[in-house]
């Protein structure tokens, strides 16, 4: 067998039709506004080197999440992951965080990581929303399974998401057993947990085109 | 005829997370920054003042005092850790003015101090909900943010204050932080993120109905410490040194729900009532005020029990900007406890140095231009035990 053919086989895209994410536009608690859109394959490689620097930082498990999501991007970026799709949030044209899932068929999406290089502005929260917005709303996958490796990601997600424990299912990610956000709690819980406007206007969205690599507050 | 007390050295760590000290670390650094800025020799202290809350259940340390003193080099003088929740500091403070007051001591180190942030916050919530009454309260789930709620739902009820008036002493306190490079949370708020926008859902969760995450003080590390002395050491530094001209402390009954008015902060009135009456000044006289806001509700509060404005229109003066860092009677130019960050046992230590910092005018970039007579409340428990301080400089 050629290397040609095997790289043939190890070689994954998307294998389900790709669906845009819409760009929108947040107020955080300061005020600012935060554009969240989607970043295409060609940025993948200015997130890698935002993210590097979190590697060996044990506070809040960056290292550990940071390593993950190093980890599955330069697997899209290489292409050696399927379906995988990422947002970032950008405010004042830098980047202010990060998320990713992989939609796992036309039923299901795998929820993977939220980074926050914006502390203390629940960056996160309106990210991993986002992100689920983008499953259920574009992709209208029917449940997203989600785990946590840390305390204040199970907060986060299972406690303030209220989502339903599947103590039988193994999450993708090898770790705790999955918790289930279904369209129907989604939508249950859209009013309070997700918002945004649409469309972005044409210098914000511009502006986060060409986002600055960032030392995140917690390298620094 | 009791002496005269003056402050002649202040020092502070900047409040935050500092997980990787110990809390001597941090009362050692507070210490030495007001033994230096007093400039005095080291050697003439003759008694240490350590409040702190819960050094033994959060750092398994106890006789803290004596471990300072050791530490500062200060052996043999006396040392104490004083404890009285919240209160603390105040009345680590307290106690220094009455052994000076008294003609006992002429030179005392008072510090305060706290390591929060190490610990879960489910246990810092229990520990400081220990405060309450253990039958009528606590054995029913209270907890300090629980009783802050009830008290901001009767008081928007009666007086009408409304959440926007919440959000608005959370806006002006994280502003005022921003300005002071010892406060924990140094980020700006506004309105628009945590209040008017439909994002505030989530810029701004629910914690306990009415209150929000912007309503709450932040769990910090840190530590604030004073130097007081009588005058014969005072007069010998310093043309016009800062003097403590009033004090006050008083207690209330315990459970909030057996007040006879849950919405009066009694021991506020009370203590403030002391404080004025012993440094012969009335509330017109005072240009700064730090204020005990745990919550935000209680800077609103307090600033109408201590006396500054009539009851149910703390809200008012906070919406006509009069509590603003350049209102006619700025009200927490440090932040707060609700943005400077709040390490229990440091607190009141910590408002009594901004304020001396204010009437010394090195407030830095929130200096109160002209200041010379300040007051503060220190709110243990839920306010059933206060300490206030009235301080001047002569000009």
């Amino acid at each position: 067998m050629t290397t040609e053919n095997v790289e043939s086989i190890l070689r994954l895209d998307w294998t389900i039709p790709k669906k845009d994410y819409s760009a929108k536009i947040i107020i955080l608690p300061t005020g600012e506004k935060m554009v969240i859109r989607e970043i295409s394959r060609k940025e993948v490689p200015q997130l890698l080197d935002t993210i590097r620097p979190l590697l060996t930082i044990s506070k809040d498990y960056y290292d550990i999440v940071s390593a993950r999501v190093y980890a599955e991007l330069l697997g899209w970026y290489r292409y050696r992951v399927r379906n995988e799709y990422c947002l970032v949030g950008i405010v004042n044209g830098e980047l202010a965080g990060i998320v990713n899932n992989r939609i796992f068929n036309d039923k299901l999406c795998i929820s993977l990581h939220t980074i926050a290089l914006k502390r203390g502005a629940r960056v996160g929260a309106h990210l991993f929303a986002a992100k689920q917005e983008h499953a259920i709303e574009n992709y209208k996958v029917d449940e997203i399974f989600v785990t946590a490796e840390s305390p204040i990601g199970f907060k986060r997600w299972m406690v303030e998401w209220g989502l339903e424990a599947r103590p039988n299912v193994q999450h993708e990610l090898g770790g705790a057993n999955a918790y289930a956000l279904t369209k129907e709690s989604y939508f249950e819980k859209k009013n309070k947990k997700v918002f945004g406007e649409r469309p972005v206007p044409k210098e914000e969205l511009q502006k986060s085109m060409n986002f600055k690599t960032v030392i995140p507050d917690v390298a620094r | 005829m009791i002496r005269e007390v003056n402050i002649i050295g202040c020092g502070m760590t900047k409040f935050g997370n500092r997980s990787n000290e110990g809390l001597i670390d941090l009362l050692k650094e507070a210490s030495i920054n007001a033994i230096k800025d007093a400039g005095i020799n080291h050697q003439l202290i003759q008694a240490v003042y350590v409040s702190s809350m819960l050094s033994g259940e959060l750092t398994n340390q106890t006789a803290i005092a004596s471990a300072l003193c050791d530490e500062l080099c200060l052996v043999p003088a006396a040392a104490d850790r004083i404890e009285n929740g919240p209160a603390s500091g105040g009345s680590a403070i307290k106690n220094a003015f009455l052994a000076i007051a008294s003609g006992v001591y002429d030179a005392i180190l008072v510090v305060g101090g706290e390591k929060m942030r190490n610990s879960p916050g489910d246990k810092i919530t229990d520990l400081l909900a220990t405060m309450t009454h253990p039958t009528a309260e606590y054995i029913h789930g209270v907890t300090m943010p629980s009783l802050a709620a009830m008290f901001t739902r009767l008081y928007m009820t009666k007086y009408g204050v409304e959440r926007k008036h919440l959000a608005m002493v959370a806006v002006k306190n994280h502003e005022n932080a921003l300005k002071n490079p010892y406060a924990h949370l140094q980020r700006r708020v506004t309105l628009e993120g945590i209040f008017f926008s439909r994002e505030a859902e989530v810029n701004n969760p629910l914690i306990a109905e009415p209150l929000r995450l912007y309503d709450m003080c932040p769990i910090s590390d840190g530590a604030a410490s004073i130097l007081v002395c009588s005058n014969k050491i005072a007069n010998k530094l310093l043309d016009s040194p800062v003097k403590i001209a009033g004090f006050g402390q008083a207690t209330d009954i315990q459970a909030v729900s057996q007040r006879s008015d849950p919405t009066e902060l009694k021991a506020v009135r009370l203590s403030a009532d002391q404080a004025f009456k012993m440094a012969k000044m009335k509330r017109e006289d005072i240009d700064v005020v730090e204020l005990h806001d745990a919550f935000t509700i209680l800077e609103i509060a307090e600033s109408e029990n201590a006396g500054f404005f009539k009851r149910g229109t703390g809200h008012i003066a906070l919406e006509e900007g009069i509590t603003a860092l350049d209102g006619k009677l700025p009200i927490n130019p440090s932040g707060g406890l609700k943005a400077r960050g709040h390490p229990v046992g440091a607190t009141g230590v910590a408002q009594v140095v901004e304020l001396a910092w204010q009437l010394k005018e090195e407030a830095g970039e929130r200096q109160v231009q002209g200041a010379q007579k300040a007051y503060c409340c220190n709110f243990g428990g839920f306010g059933n035990n206060v300490v206030s301080f009235v301080l001047r400089r002569d000009q």
